[in-house]
C-alpha cells in the first residue's frame, strides 16, 4: 500500500480548566489513505470532536497543549508556522460543521464567502473566483445555482444551507475533508440527501474523509472504516463492516445493542449502565472498565492498547482474545 | 442545602441503577460567586474601601467629638496635618475629617436611596413588562423611552430645579432619572428567562404568574439586574454631588460632598489639598463602585 | 362513566380537528401579516396505558400541539377532552387539568431553573397543588430512587453538576410528581448520547407499567418511536397525514409521505446502503401553504387532482391516510391501488 496520506501519532490534547489539566485526547493514531472515509463514532466527551480540531488546527494554542505528530502527505502540521497554518485551514484541509447557520457569515452572500475563500487559496481573477465558487454551487445540487448564489445564508432552507457549506469547504479542492456531525441538525428526509451528496461528491473528488457522528446508521451509511473512541481513546478501529458486524471491544458491542434498531416494543433494551467518565477524574486502567459487563481486576490495571483483532480488526481490550471471542 | 430525610436512609432498590459516585458538596449560585468574588483582588480592596467609608461616615459621632456645623474664624483653612485637625479646617473653620464623614452620609443616602427607589419601581415595571409581553409591554417601555430621549444629567437638572434645592427633591429627580434605565435592563432580562423552558415546564404544573415571577425569575434576573444596580450607584453618587455643586441638592450648612467642593471652591489657590479632599472621595467611592459592579459581573460569568 | 352504556373505553386524551394558526408580520412596515398554519385539524385518540408516537420533521406542528395539549396555548378550534369530558377554562380547571398531563422537554438544561436545588425543582409542583412541604419531599425522594438517582447524593445538587441523562431523570421526576395520568415528551431523548438514551427509554417503559401511565411521544427518530409507540401520528406541514398503530405503519405505510419518511432511515449495514433518496428537498415553510394536498410539491406520485384539491380523510377515525391514492373515488390514476 502506498504512503498515507494523514498519519496521526500518539496525538494527545490537554486543555486547561478550574478542575486541572484535563487530556480531552489521549494518545491516539490514525491512518488514512487517500480517498477513503473514516468514520469516528463516539458520544459526547469522548473526544472525536477535539481530534477533528486538532487536525485542522484550530485549538487555542493558550488554553491547549498539544503533543505526538500529524502528518499530513509529508508534512508535520503541528510545526507549521502562522501563515501556513492559514494556507493549511481551508486550503488543503477542510472542515464542515453541524450547525451551517452559525458557521456561515450572516453579512455576506453564499457567493462572496464562497469567492473570497477561492481567491484566498489561489490567486485567480474575480470573475473566476465566481465562477468557480457557480461551479461549487452546481456540484452540492442547489437548485437554480446562478441565482441562489447571491443568497444571504438566512434565506437558506437548513439543507440549502449545509449543501453551501460543503460547496465552500470544497471549494478550494481539499486533500482532506473533515466533517463534525454535518447531518444530526437536519431532518431525516434531507439527512439522507446530503449523506448521499457527500458520498458521491467524496468518490467523485476523491478526497479523503473523516467523518464524525454518534449516529451508527450515518457512520455505516459513509465510512468505509470506523474508529470508535472513548474517553479520550479509540477502543476499536477496522473495516465499517468488521466493525458493526463483529464489534468486538465491549464498548462498541454495547452502542450496538443499545441502539434502538430492531428493538421489540415493551422488551428491555440492552444498554450499557453508568455514563462515560470525567475526563478530570479517569478511572485506573480501561476507562470502560467501571461500565464494562466484563472487566475484572485485571482491567483496571493498565491502559489497554489497541492490538490486532482478526484481518483487520485492531481493539484496545484485554479480555479480547486473539481469535476475535470474548475471554469470558 | 441539608437534605431532611424523614424516615431514615431510603432503602428502596432503583430499578435503573447507577454506580455511586462520591461527589464533593453542592455549593449554591450566590454562595459561588461569592466565593469567585472574594478571589479577585481589585472587587475586594473596592468592597473593603467602600464598607469602611460606609461604617465611619455612620459612625461619625463616635469617632470624632467637633460639630460638622460649628466653626471657628481663627482656625479658618488651618492645612492638613494641624494639631487636633487631622485633615486641616475649611473655610469657616470647621474641622475637614468631620465634614467628610458626615458629608458621607448625606452623599451615600443622596446615592444610595435614588437606586434602591429605582430598582424597586424600574424592577417592578420592568419584570412586569418583561414577563406579561404584548401591549403593556410597549407602554411600559416607550414611556421609558421618552424619559431616555434625554441626557439624565440634564433631566435630574432640570426636574430638580423645577422642584426646588433640597435633598429631599434631589432624591426624587435621581430617581425619575434612574428608574428608565432600570427598566430596560430588568424588561431584556425578564424576556431572556421567560422564553425558557423551566418557566413553561412551571406553568404546566399550575403555577400562576405571581409564583411563577417569585420563585423562577427573580431569583435568575438578580444577577444581572445586580450588577447594573451597582454600578448604578457610581452614578447616581457622582450626579447627586453634582445637584448638590450647583446648588440643587443639599443646603448650607449641612456637609455634603459636592457641596463642600462648591464651597471650597475660594481656596483652591492657598489649600489645594483640603480644596480637592471632597473630590477624592467622590472618586474613590464612584470609582470603588464601578470596579466591583465589573467584579461581581465576571464572577457571575461562570455558570 | 357510566358501564352499561359506553362500549369503547373512553380515551385517555383526546383532541378533536385542532386548529392553531399563528400571524407574523411582514419584514416592512405596511407588508401584509402572514399566517403561519402550524396545527390543522388535528385529531387523535390516546387510548389509556398506551403511547402515542407523533413524527414528522421540522416545521410540522409537533410541538405547538404538545403545547395546545398542555393548555399552554389556545386553539382556534377544536377541543381536548380528558378522559371524555371537556376541560374547563377556568383557573381551577386548567390547574386540576394540569395535575393530570405534564409534560418532559428536549433541553434538559434549559427545562430546570438554574437556581433552585434538585429537590427544590421537583417539590414546586406539588407545592402548587397543596401538598405540605414534608411530604412533598418524601415523594420526591421517592421519585429520584425511581429514576435511577440516589436521593442522598442528588435532592442538594444543582442542574450543572448533573450529566444531561441524569438531568433528564430529573426533569421526568418532576413530571411524574404531580402523579399525572398522561406525560407527553417533546424530543425528549434526542439531545442524549445513545447508550443513556437506550437507558432512559427502558426507565420510560418501567415507570409507565408501574404508574399506569399513557404517554405521548414526540420525536423525529422513527427508531425511537417504533421502540416505545404503539399508535402512531405522521405529521407533515400542521396536518396528520397518517395514522395508525405503529407495527401497520412500519410494515405498510400507505402516505406517501410515511413511505419517504421510512425509507429515509439510514441503513445501519455498510453493505446495504441507501442508494437513492427518496424525495428531494427541503420541507417547506408553513408559511406559504400550496394548494390541494400540501405534500403534493414533494410527493413522487403528484398527479393534477393532487395540486386542485385537499385529499378528503375520515376525522375521528383510527386510521388516516390522507392521501388521494388511498380514496378509491378521488380520480388519481393509482386510487385504491396501495394498501
Amino acid at each position: 500500500m502506498s504512503t498515507p496520506l494523514l498519519k496521526v501519532a500518539d496525538l494527545t490534547v490537554r486543555f486547561r480548566t478550574e478542575k486541572g489539566t484535563i487530556a480531552a485526547v489521549n494518545g491516539i493514531n490514525l491512518e488514512l489513505q487517500r480517498g477513503q472515509v473514516l468514520g469516528v463514532i463516539g458520544e459526547s466527551g469522548s473526544g472525536k470532536s477535539v481530534t477533528l480540531r486538532a487536525l485542522l488546527g484550530i485549538l487555542p494554542p493558550r488554553k491547549t497543549q498539544i503533543s505526538g505528530a500529524i502528518t499530513l502527505d509529508g508534512r508535520n502540521v503541528l510545526s507549521l508556522t502562522k501563515r501556513e497554518l492559514s494556507k493549511y485551514r481551508g486550503g488543503e484541509v477542510s472542515m464542515i460543521f453541524q450547525e451551517p447557520a452559525t458557521a456561515l457569515d450572516p453579512v455576506f452572500t453564499i457567493g462572496q464567502q464562497i469567492t473570497e475563500t477561492v481567491m484566498r487559496h489561489g490567486a485567480t481573477t474575480k470573475a473566476k473566483a465566481r465562477a468557480r465558487a457557480l461551479e461549487m454551487l452546481d456540484l452540492v445540487k442547489i437548485p437554480d445555482a446562478r441565482s441562489r448564489i447571491d443568497n444571504y445564508p438566512h434565506e437558506l432552507s437548513g439543507g440549502m444551507r449545509q449543501r453551501a457549506m460543503i460547496a465552500l469547504a470544497l471549494s478550494t479542492g481539499p486533500k482532506l475533508l473533515l466533517a463534525d456531525e454535518p447531518t444530526t441538525a437536519l431532518d431525516a428526509t434531507v439527512q439522507i440527501q446530503v449523506i448521499l451528496l457527500l458520498r458521491e461528491l467524496q468518490r467523485e473528488l476523491g478526497m479523503a474523509t473523516i467523518f464524525v457522528t454518534h449516529d451508527v446508521g450515518v457512520a455505516a451509511e459513509i465510512s468505509d472504516r470506523i474508529a470508535v473512541m472513548y474517553a479520550g481513546r479509540i477502543v476499536e478501529t477496522g473495516t465499517a463492516s468488521d466493525v458493526l458486524k463483529t464489534p468486538r471491544h465491549p464498548y462498541t458491542n454495547g452502542l450496538l445493542t443499545s441502539t434502538v434498531i430492531g428493538a421489540r416494543r415493551g422488551e428491555t433494551i440492552d444498554c450499557i449502565a453508568g455514563m462515560p467518565p470525567d475526563l478530570a477524574a479517569m478511572p485506573q486502567g480501561c476507562a470502560f472498565a467501571p461500565r464494562c459487563p466484563l472487566a475484572t481486576t485485571e482491567c483496571t490495571a493498565a491502559v489497554p492498547m489497541l492490538k490486532k483483532s482478526g484481518a483487520d480488526q485492531f481493539v484496545a481490550c484485554i479480555r479480547q482474545e486473539a481469535d476475535g471471542r470474548h475471554a469470558a | 442545602m441539608s437534605i431532611v430525610n424523614s424516615e431514615g436512609p431510603q432503602t428502596a432498590t432503583p430499578i435503573s441503577s447507577l454506580p455511586v459516585t462520591v461527589m464533593p458538596r453542592s455549593v449554591g449560585y450566590w454562595q459561588s460567586v461569592w466565593q469567585r468574588l472574594c478571589k479577585d483582588k481589585v472587587s475586594m480592596i473596592c468592597l473593603i474601601s467602600l464598607i469602611l467609608i460606609i461604617c465611619a461616615s455612620f459612625a461619625a459621632p463616635l469617632l470624632t467629638s467637633y460639630d460638622p456645623a460649628i466653626g471657628s474664624v481663627i482656625k479658618r483653612l488651618k492645612p492638613v496635618g494641624t494639631e487636633g485637625h487631622i485633615l486641616g479646617t475649611d473655610e469657616l473653620g470647621r474641622d475637614m475629617l468631620t465634614r467628610l464623614l458626615y458629608g458621607g452620609r448625606t452623599s451615600l443616602i443622596m446615592g444610595f436611596v435614588p437606586v434602591f427607589l429605582a430598582l424597586l419601581i424600574g424592577g417592578s415595571l420592568g419584570t412586569f413588562a418583561g414577563f406579561v409581553g404584548g401591549r403593556v409591554n410597549a407602554i411600559i417601555m416607550r414611556t421609558a423611552d421618552v424619559l431616555f430621549a434625554f441626557p439624565s444629567v440634564l433631566l435630574a437638572v432640570a426636574i430638580a430645579g423645577a422642584l426646588g434645592a433640597g435633598v429631599g427633591n434631589a432624591l426624587v429627580a435621581l430617581t425619575i432619572v434612574l428608574v428608565p434605565p432600570m427598566i430596560r435592563i430588568t424588561e431584556s432580562a425578564t424576556t431572556q428567562v421567560r422564553a425558557l423552558d423551566f418557566v413553561e415546564a412551571a406553568r404546566a404544573s399550575g403555577a400562576g404568574n405571581l409564583t411563577i415571577i417569585r420563585v423562577h425569575v427573580l431569583g435568575n434576573i438578580l444577577g444581572p439586574v445586580l450588577v447594573y444596580a451597582t454600578s448604578l450607584l457610581s452614578v447616581a453618587i457622582i450626579m447627586a454631588a453634582g445637584l448638590s455643586f450647583i446648588g440643587l441638592g443639599a443646603k448650607p450648612p449641612t456637609a455634603e460632598w459636592g457641596l463642600m467642593l462648591n464651597t471650597l471652591r475660594a481656596a483652591i489657590y492657598s489649600q489645594p489639598l483640603i480644596a480637592a479632599l471632597p473630590g477624592v472621595f467622590i472618586f474613590i467611592v464612584s470609582l470603588s463602585f464601578n470596579m466591583l459592579s465589573d467584579g461581581l459581573r465576571s464572577a457571575m460569568e461562570v455558570s | 362513566m357510566k358501564p352499561a352504556e359506553k362500549v369503547r373505553i373512553e380515551p385517555a386524551l383526546e383532541a378533536i380537528s385542532l386548529e392553531k394558526t399563528f400571524t407574523v408580520r411582514g419584514g416592512l412596515p405596511g407588508s401584509a401579516a402572514k399566517k403561519v398554519h402550524a396545527v390543522s385539524d388535528v385529531s387523535f385518540q390516546l387510548q389509556p396505558g398506551t403511547t402515542l408516537g407523533i413524527v414528522g420533521e421540522s416545521g410540522c406542528g409537533k410541538s405547538t400541539l404538545a403545547r395546545l395539549l398542555l393548555q399552554l396555548i389556545e386553539p382556534d378550534a377544536g377541543d381536548v377532552l380528558l378522559d371524555g369530558s371537556q376541560i374547563l377554562q377556568t383557573r381551577a380547571g386548567l390547574k386540576a387539568y394540569r395535575r393530570q398531563v405534564q409534560m418532559v422537554f428536549q433541553d434538559s438544561s434549559a427545562s430546570l431553573n438554574p437556581r433552585l436545588t434538585i429537590e427544590q425543582s421537583i417539590i414546586f409542583g406539588p407545592l402548587i397543588h397543596g401538598v405540605d412541604k414534608e411530604s412533598a419531599r418524601t415523594d420526591a425522594h421517592e421519585l429520584l430512587t425511581q429514576v435511577g438517582l440516589e436521593p442522598t447524593l442528588y435532592a442538594g445538587r444543582y442542574p450543572h453538576e448533573l450529566s444531561g441523562g441524569q438531568r433528564q431523570r430529573v426533569n421526568i421526576a418532576r413530571a411524574l410528581a404531580l402523579r399525572p395520568k398522561i406525560v407527553i415528551f417533546d424530543e425528549a431523548v434526542s439531545a442524549l448520547d445513545k447508550s443513556v438514551e437506550a437507558q432512559v427509554l427502558n426507565l420510560l417503559n418501567e415507570l409507565k407499567a408501574k404508574l399506569d401511565l399513557s404517554f405521548i411521544f414526540i420525536s423525529h427518530d422513527l427508531n425511537v418511536v417504533r421502540y416505545i409507540a404503539d399508535n402512531l401520528i405522521v405529521m407533515y406541514l400542521g396536518e396528520v397525514v397518517e395514522s395508525g398503530s405503529v407495527d401497520r405503519i412500519y410494515e405498510n405505510p400507505r402516505h406517501p409521505y410515511t413511505k419517504a419518511l421510512l425509507a429515509s432511515m439510514p441503513s445501519t449495514d455498510p453493505e446495504e446502503r441507501t442508494h437513492e433518496a427518496p424525495i428531494v428537498g427541503d420541507p417547506p415553510s408553513p408559511i406559504d401553504l400550496p394548494q390541494g394536498c400540501r405534500f403534493a410539491p414533494r410527493c413522487p406520485s403528484a398527479e393534477a387532482v393532487c395540486t386542485a384539491n385537499a385529499p378528503a380523510h375520515d376525522p375521528v377515525g383510527a386510521e388516516v391516510v390522507r392521501c388521494h391514492m388511498a380514496d378509491p373515488v378521488s380520480g388519481h390514476s393509482l386510487a385504491g391501488q396501495s394498501s
